[in-house]
């Protein structure tokens, strides 16, 4: 009973119930939700959908995890992504005239066309952290720099042109299947089990907390409390880097101007509705991977509903602001006052 | 002195807080035309005396007399109305506004329904900062000008209000010696004018330079008042800490005479830095107890710090263990074998929502590095082998730290630093804020440490802790080193170096 109590208290439940709610309305009001069909091996429905839609959001949500930890933002990892996509896609080439058709070859090998992008990502991340924790600039401004410059970056290495890739093998990253399910979320599922590996089995998890937590504090322990804030968007802008490739990948080109856009915002409401507080300290990875869905799963249900899509910022909006309002102290004061009114209606207090 | 020259009469002033007494029938007069400390250590209900004079807060039981007249302020703006105004110790300004506007803010003159009147104001600022024989441009941002000049401006302000009652609360702290004479004849001309100014400063020689009268509270209760002449520093400092001198001998039996023979383990020269303390040549040894002693804001808080590296010292050669060595943030001084429980638990000590066993190693696991994890088995044993040994009560190792009380949070980061097996620890104010039982108990782990063969440095406001645990104390005044005692310590002669610079204490 204890136990389950416990359970119910961690911060994740919050999101996992929302993501119930909103499954068991589908279950209701959108027919054919649930349905799952076997198509040449491949598994298609509106669940695989969410899962594999919802993958770059995956991505940029473990990294803005680490950095929302910190008690800081990265709202340039949209743009990141846009960087990475163009990188990838310059190295493996858009040059269709030159290839006699659809056996076109990359002009990089593949994985170093891949590397090279996910070091730009990080070389991102590391840019933000250094004007971060090194020159102390708020995460919100110092990350608006490469928000709006980044696009530019973007365009500059495609020469500002949409780059079209025809060289099939990267396209297995974003539309490939293994054994029923995209390749993608093999990778979301190999990346999150990675991150969640090295802040519980490196003291990374702890020292990010604690600094996050109390910094001062953290320092006078002797903490390096800037290095963990300059890992931590490092390991932003790697994640970033590897949804713009995933992005590159599923689109087959590289738009530099719509690639990622609007990203952050999602990414920092599915950590905050995977029960992290935006304040730093205590962290949840598996919380933000279920927000990240919640998110996704929002979004496919309204689209589902037919639901025009320029309103859906507005249903996400009112999710955020229920979100908000349940997360208050406030409103955890009144629950518990409600919780012991019942606990006095129903039981004898006291002897 | 005639009656009519009587300005401000509290009477009997009560204050309860949840579980605390602030104030206990407290009783304070100002008189018109005189600048009058309000003297007291840390809780002696200073603050609150004065957010009651400012309306800040509201008094439980009591009468305030402005001019004879019963006064009630409720908020701030009552108080100002009635000609009390307070200037801070941060200056409350907005740097970016001009030093006019500052002045001015929220009556400007105005030209007709709309519009502001610059001109006027300009000119009525110009005439403000005049009055206290400072020239300047007035349309300047006030940021470009230096924190005495801001602090002059806040004056400004307030006295410009109509002012009767001008409280300064420790205006002096962030001003350098030159800043601090501009401010003292700022505060004679306003004395000069009729005015009655409250001052609150922990810096002993500028009460004894500006002040003309007294009044000493401690623990919430009204001690003395009096003339300066009447109160010389000796029994102001006895008063403020309120020991009997003849009372409070060593309690260590005889375990001085071994400290002779004992190995240096930090010894430091020059150690200071600008603004904050001034240098300091010190030592402490292998299984020594070096006790900081001094009043609030002397410097012992801010020495400690610079040891541990906290803040940077300016040219300091230190050594540890006969090297020289750099020490330049708390990772560099833990590196050393250094240690340091500071003064502000919540802020700089425990954090709250992390487990008691993720407190305890943090400093060890700091030291080991992100990819050199302490087993999670390990890290379980190491809590509860700290636990029980420091008898830390808490239902177990996984229970938020935040969730115990003040002596066991205490506890907690004294665990934390034992756990790097540290050769000097620093405990800044270890006994503040917890019951008798935790204190005792904490002051005997500290002996109990410095008999293992750790040498400790010891810093409380409490002479009879310091006196109890040190072999030998350090004696601070005004952020600087004045005296050392050694031998037979007792509360009287770190009192009698206090109140006399440390000159004479070469007798003992």
């Amino acid at each position: 009973m204890d136990k389950l109590k416990a359970l119910a208290r961690r911060k994740e439940m919050l999101s996992i119930a929302a993501l119930v709610l909103l499954l068991l309305f589908n279950v209701f009001f959108t027919p054919g939700f649930f349905s799952l069909e076997l198509k040449e091996g491949h598994f298609y429905g509106s669940l695989i959908d969410i899962l594999k839609r919802g993958a770059p959001l995956m991505f940029m949500a473990i990294g803005m995890t680490f950095v929302i930890a910190t008690g800081s933002t990265d709202i340039s990892v949209g743009s990141v992504a846009a960087i990475a996509g163009a990188v990838a896609a310059q190295m493996i080439g858009g040059d269709f005239s030159a290839e006699a058709g659809s056996a076109a070859a990359s002009l990089t090998p593949l994985p170093l066309a891949i590397a090279a992008a996910l070091v730009v990502a990080t070389l991102c991340g590391v840019w933000n952290g250094f004007l971060v924790s090194r020159l102390g600039i708020q995460a919100l401004i110092a990350t608006l720099m490469l928000q709006v410059a980044g696009r530019g970056i973007a365009q500059l290495i495609t020469r500002g042109n949409v780059i079209t890739m025809y060289y099939k093998p990267f396209f297995e990253f974003g539309t490939g299947y293994f054994l029923g399910f995209p390749i993608c979320i093999y990778v979301v599922l190999a990346v999150a089990l990675a991150a969640y590996l090295f802040s519980k089995k490196t003291s990374y998890g702890l020292f990010l907390e604690s600094s996050g937590s109390n910094r001062s504090s953290s320092r006078y322990a002797g903490i390096k409390v800037q290095t963990m804030i300059w890992v931590a968007f490092a390991i932003s802008g790697l994640m970033a880097g590897i949804a713009g490739v995933l992005i590159a990948s599923e689109v087959k080109a590289a738009d530099a101007n719509t690639a990622g856009l609007n990203y952050e915002l999602d990414a920092i409401l599915a950590v905050v509705l995977g029960g992290n507080s935006m304040k730093g300290g205590r962290f949840s990875l598996p919380g933000s991977l279920i927000g990240a869905l919640l998110v996704q799963a929002l979004t496919t249900t309204i689209y589902m509903k037919g639901v025009p899509a320029q309103t859906i910022l507005v249903f996400k909006a009112s999710v955020v602001i229920i979100v908000g309002i349940i997360q208050t102290t406030d409103y955890k004061k009144l629950l518990g006052r409600f919780a012991k009114k019942q606990a006095s209606g129903n039981f004898e207090v006291g002897k | 002195m005639p009656e009519e020259a009587v300005l401000l009469q509290m009477d009997n002033i009560d204050k309860m807080y949840p579980g605390v007494r602030a104030l206990n029938k407290v009783s304070f007069t100002l008189r018109r035309g005189e600048i009058h400390s309000l003297c007291g250590e840390n809780g002696a209900g200073k603050s609150t005396l004065i957010k009651i004079l400012t309306g800040a807060e509201a008094r439980d039981g009591g009468d305030v007399f402005l001019d004879g007249i019963p006064i009630f302020p409720r908020i701030p703006m009552d108080a100002q109305r009635l000609g009390i105004s307070t200037v801070y110790q941060e200056v409350n300004l907005c740097p970016n506004l001009s030093v006019a506007e500052n002045i001015f803010i929220g009556r400007q003159p105005r030209k007709n329904r709309w519009g502001i009147d610059w001109k006027k104001m300009n000119r009525l600022a110009e005439a403000a900062m005049a009055r206290l024989n400072i020239r300047m441009d007035v349309a300047d941002a006030l940021g470009e000008y230096s924190v005495a000049i801001q602090q002059m401006v806040a004056i400004a302000r307030a006295a410009d209000t109509n002012a009767k009652v001008l409280v300064l609360d420790e205006p002096t702290s962030s001003l350098d010696t030159k800043e601090v004479r501009q401010l003292f004849h700022v505060m004679r001309t306003l004395k000069g004018q009729g005015m009655g100014i409250i001052f609150i400063s922990h810096f002993i020689d500028q009460i004894y330079e500006i002040t003309d009268r007294l009044t000493i509270l401690r623990n919430g209760s009204f001690i003395d008042s009096g003339t300066i002449k009447e109160l010389p520093r000796m029994s102001l400092i006895s008063k403020m800490i309120g020991k009997d001198i003849a009372a409070g001998v060593s309690h260590k039996d005889g375990r001085e005479d071994a400290q002779a023979e004992k190995k240096e383990f930090y010894s430091a020269k020059r150690l200071g830095k600008r603004g904050l303390i001034s240098p300091v040549d010190m030592a402490v040894k292998y299984g020594e107890v070096l006790g900081f002693a001094g009043l609030l804001g002397c410097g012992r808080t801010e020495t400690a710090r610079l040891i541990f590296g906290i803040d940077r010292p300016d040219d300091a050669a230190i050594k540890v263990k006969g090297q020289r060595v750099r020490i330049n943030s708390p990772a560099d001084a833990i590196r050393c074998g250094i240690g340091f429980c500071p003064e502000d638990r919540k802020t700089d000590g425990i954090i709250a929502n992390l487990t008691v066993r993720e407190n305890i190693i943090l400093a060890l696991q700091g030291r080991y590095g992100m990819f050199r994890r302490i087993p999670f088995a390990r890290q379980v044993e190491i809590a509860n082998h700290y636990i029980k040994l420091l008898s830390i009560a808490t239902p177990g190792c996984e229970q938020l730290a935040g969730n115990l009380s003040g002596g066991n949070q205490q506890k907690v980061i004294l665990a934390r630093w034992l756990t790097i097996n540290p050769e000097l620890l620093l405990l800044d104010e270890p006994t503040r804020g917890i019951d008798i039982g935790a204190k005792a108990e904490i002051m005997n782990i500290v002996v109990r440490l410095a008999a293992e063969g750790k040498a400790i440095v010891f810093i409380s406001s409490e002479l009879d802790e310091v006196v109890r645990c040190s072999d030998r104390v350090l004696v601070f005044r005004d952020r600087s080193l004045i005296g050392e005692l050694k031998g037979e310590v007792n509360t009287r002669r770190i009192m009698e170096t206090i109140a006399y610079s440390g000159q004479e204490e070469a007798g003992g």
